[in-house]
Formats: structure tokens, sequence, C-alpha cells
């Protein structure tokens, strides 16, 4: 299989990321320079087993579904690019600029 | 050294401050080695003289009281930032600490600085790194191997007696391997990886760089343990690493899998590791010769699971909550500009690559494929442990420290980690000590243990490094 320049622009919005047009042959060539050594996978045979899904002798242990309290030695707002009112601020999204108005 | 600092022989004060002289001796910031990235002089000596303090009112001393440590910068502290060698975290500092640097200030050891690595944990070399290589000690033309590079380079050259790194396809062990110090991987589970910022959740460790083989056993003895802020850490009881010091290895069986010695094997690296396990026979151990014929898999299988887990995890630098933030016109566009800006090309490629790896049409041949090869080479390595061997044992690495820039292509780089990346795929602890030097560069021998038998992992290791002596700097 090998991964098109549409497909790396495909996989880059997934990831949310912003590639340099100019660069995305080069990228695209380096990724198909790795996925080639990967094609030898598809030749083993893994009828009779599973994919793994916990790791070490025991598997990954499971515990109680709640969660601990993650104590901060500082409060968000130090540390956060921009707060209000305990909220994360952040731009708006670009299909919601006629809302801009109505925002106090 | 380690000991002495702990035993009060040397103190508090007097071992930090050499810490930090010795660190500007050998130029250790961006001036030259560029393995520290950040220094928190005046809290280490606060802490230095709180221990001072505690030794004068008759406390009992704390295993490792005085001890000067260091930690890779994707270990969260609240006192010096942790920037994970990325731009996009530069300068970022911890609301909270992790719990292996919680225990190792309980047990009285002074972490003096941050050390650099490869971005996010995702390189051989500490080339990566946004903040510049690291250069090794032992030849500063050469790298000192990745991605934990800056913190071998600190233990290579004499600041620190045990530093922490981490783990994902051999970062601790082959760093050590190129820089000539010991480097231990636990067992998956065995240390919390709460506040080490996550590269591969299924891979992850902590692990612990020291001077000799008791420095990294003291330094693991700390750090390991059931925490409850890790959901995926054991609570398979922490044995005493340290107990098997004086042990020889009769009884031990000792395997030597043929995949870990191919033709294409350095001459020089095969002779040094042939050299170690006659010295192992000599300790006593019964050494034979095994297969784990899936190993050469175990490449290809790392680098399409490792990937994918990094797109997941890495999807939270975005800008919104914390670390650098582009400036935008819109979300989109924010979350782009942010993240295209503040990762640098290899991240910006694992990244694709994990995200293509478990993107609709391709997650049946390629994530679930390589979890099912996993799960072979796990098996591997159970097959060989349940048929009487206690322990094997490879070269860390198929070559000694390479010059800085040497490897460009990203595959050719992904090859250094061939003989580690299994053991994190399986889960077990593995650990290198130094066996000899080609060309004056240090050459690495690996054992690797069934899981959660780091003791026997020790007990063979501190034997080896007894009985090689100097030989294994030379």
């Amino acid at each position: 299989m090998s991964v098109t320049e549409k497909e790396v622009l495909h996989v880059a919005t997934l990831a949310r990321l912003g590639l340099d047009p100019a660069r995305i042959p080069t990228i695209a060539a380096e990724l198909n320079g790795i996925l080639a050594h990967m094609d030898v996978l598809s030749k083993v045979d893994t009828s009779n087993v599973g994919p793994v899904t916990g790791i070490g002798a025991a598997g990954t242990p499971l515990r109680v579904d709640g969660g601990n309290q993650i104590p901060l030695a500082r409060p968000r707002d130090a540390f956060a690019p921009a707060m209000r009112e305990a909220f994360f601020l952040v731009p708006r999204l670009a299909t919601h600029e006629d809302g801009a108005a109505e925002s106090p | 050294m380690a000991g002495d600092c702990a035993s009060g022989k040397v103190p508090a004060r007097a071992s930090v401050l050499a810490a930090l002289e010795r660190a500007d001796e050998v130029k250790a910031d961006a001036r030259g080695l560029n393995a520290l990235l950040s220094r928190d002089r005046d809290g280490a000596l606060g802490a230095a003289d709180g221990i001072a303090r505690l030794h004068l009112d008759g406390a009992i001393p704390t295993p490792l009281a005085g001890v000067p440590v260091v930690l890779k910068d994707n270990i969260a502290t609240l006192t010096m930032p942790t920037s994970c060698g990325s731009r996009i975290l530069e300068g970022y500092v911890s609301p909270y600490e992790a719990t292996v640097v919680t225990r190792l200030r309980a047990a009285g050891a002074v972490v003096i600085g941050k050390t650099n690595m490869d971005e996010f944990a995702m390189g051989s070399s500490t080339e990566n790194s946004a903040f510049g290589p690291t250069r090794n000690p032992l030849d500063p033309t050469r790298v000192p191997g990745g991605s934990s590079g800056g913190s071998a380079a600190c233990v290579a050259a004499g600041i620190v007696p045990i530093a922490l790194g981490s783990e994902t396809g051999g970062s601790v062990r082959q760093p050590a391997s190129f820089c000539g110090v010991v480097g231990v991987k636990p067992t998956y589970g065995r240390v919390s990886r709460y506040g080490l910022v996550a590269f591969a959740s299924s891979l992850d460790q902590i692990g612990v760089f020291g001077r000799t083989v008791d420095d990294a056993a003291l330094g693991l003895r700390t750090i390991a343990g059931r925490d409850r802020f890790d959901s995926t850490s054991s609570d398979v009881p922490v044995s005493d690493f340290c107990e098997g010091r004086e042990r020889n290895l009769e009884g031990i069986v000792i395997g030597r899998p043929r995949e870990y010695f191919p033709e294409s094997l350095d001459t020089r690296i095969r002779e040094r590791c042939d050299a170690a396990v006659d010295a192992l026979r000599a300790l006593g151990a019964t050494v034979r010769d095994v297969s784990l014929p899936h190993t050469d898999l175990a490449i290809p299988t790392y680098y399409i699971i490792a990937p994918a887990e990094a797109s997941s995890n890495l999807a939270r630098f975005d800008g919104v909550r914390y670390g650098r933030r582009a400036d935008a016109g819109g979300l989109r566009e924010m979350y782009e500009r942010t993240r295209s800006h503040g990762f640098g090309p290899e991240v910006t490629r694992r990244i694709l690559l994990g995200t293509y790896v478990l993107s609709a049409g391709y997650y049946d041949a390629y994530y679930k494929k390589a979890q099912e090869v996993r799960a072979l080479i796990a098996n591997d390595f159970s097959r060989v442990f349940a048929g009487g061997v206690h322990l094997l044992f490879t070269p860390t690495a198929p070559t000694t420290a390479f010059p800085l820039g040497a490897k460009s292509d990203p595959y050719e780089m992904y090859l250094s980690d061939i003989f580690t990346v299994t053991a994190n795929l399986a889960g077990i602890p593995a650990m290198s000590l130094p066996i000899g030097r080609v060309d004056g560069l240090p050459v690495g021998g690996q054992l690797m243990a069934p899981h959660f038998d780091e003791a026997t992992m020790f007990r063979a290791s501190y034997a080896l490094e007894r009985t090689l002596g100097e030989a294994a700097h030379r």
C-alpha cells in the first residue's frame, strides 16, 4: 500500500497538523519509505493469536471506575494560554463567525 | 558514589555543590555538551541544607540522602520546566510533580536539573531536540544515543551518579550503551508513569541510569512500586534489587538468542559480547543458545504501534489548555498553526504515520496486525523463559555511538533500536551495562529477564560488573 499526497493531506487534517504544501511530496515519500518496511507483517500468520490487549504477565490491572482528584500546585490560569471565568478561552470556530457580535 | 552520599560520608551540600561544579566544568549546558536544559541551584542547595539539618537532629539517613540526580525533561517537576525537548512546551512548568520525583525526594535525593532529550522521546540520538543535540562526553563529535541522551551524558560526565530517563523502545538502554554507563528498563508497570509525559502508553516506562550497577539498583528500588495515580502500575512487591550484590551465578541459565548475533553484527562488538558470556560462565552460569524467531518483525511492529499511540497522546498539545499557542483567526487554524510550528519534523512524521495506520481502511492491515505480531514476539520470550532460561544476554545496540548528523534516513535511525524494542513490546525488564570498548567507544551488553524478575537481572549484572572490572571500560 502506498500513501498518496491526497492521503497525506487527509491524515494531516485528522491530526490537526497544518503542513506546508511544498513539503507534502517529501512527506509522502518519507512515509512510503517507512511503510515499505512494514509490509513484511502482512505475510505473517497470526491466525492463532489475538492482538495484545494487556502488557505483562497479568495483563493490564483493572481499577474501580472512579477518579483520583489530581492535586495541582498552581491554578490553571497560571499556565493556560487564556482563561475567562474558569473556562479556557479559544478563538471562535470559523463557522460561528456570526456569533461574534452576540458575545459579551 | 550514591552510597557515600547516603551514608553521610560525603555531606549533602558538598555532594550537590560538587555536582553543580562538575556540570560547569564539563559545560553541561548549551555552551558544550548541551545535556542540561535547566538547573535549580537554589532549590538543590536548599534541599541539601534540609538534609544536613535532619542529620544534625539525629534522623536516620534516608536511602538516597544528599545524592544529586537529574531527570529527563519529560518527567514533570514543580520547580523547573518540563519541555519534552519541544518548542510546544518550551517554558511550561507543570502544576503537579511526577510520582517518581516525589519518591526520590522522600528518599533524600536532590534534583539538580532536567536533561535534554529527543523531542517527545522520539529518537535514538538526542538530535531531535528542539534545543539542539546533546554531545557524547566520551567524544563530543558523537551522539550520546537517545532519546534519554542528556541523562546518560550527565552520568557519563560524572555530574551525578543516578539519573532518570524514559523508555519506549530502548531510550535508556541504548544511550547507556553509547555513553558507557548502566541503564535499566523495568518491567512494564513496575514504575509509575504518573507525571511522565506520554509517548506510547503501552510501551512507556521510566528507567534509571547509574554510574554503577549499584547506583542503578538503588535508584530503581526507590522509585518502583504501586501508585494509585497510575492505574497501570503493578502491586507486585518490590524486592531489594541490591540484595544480589555479592552473589555468583551458580544455577542460573542464560540464553544467547541467535537472532541478536546476526552475521552482520560488528565483529568487535561480537568479541566483547563473547568475552562477557565467558565471564558469565566463569561465574557459574550455564549458557545456552536459544531462538526468538520473530525478532526481525520487532522494528516494523514497534514503528506501527508506537506512532499510533503517540498520535493519540500528542493530540492534547493543541494550544488550548497549556503550552505554546500560535496566533490565529479561528479555532481550526489555531490548532494547525500551534501544532505545525510547535512540533519538529520527526514528531510530525510519527504523528502522521500513527494517524494513517489507525485510520479507516488501514487499521486492520497495520495496527491490528502489529498488535497480533506483538503477541508472537511476547510469546517468544515466554516460551524461552518457561523452558528453564532465567536471563537472556545480547548486545544492546548494533553499533557504538555514531557521529552527529550521520543518520539522515528515518528508518536507518529506527534500526538503532533493533536489539532493544523487543523488551518494550513484551513488557519485560532489561538493562545495559558496559562490557568493553571499540576504538575507545563504549559497548553495552544487555540482560533481559522475565516479568518482574529485576532481582535476577541485577544479580547477574552485579556479578558481571565485578568480574569485568576495568576491562569493561577498555
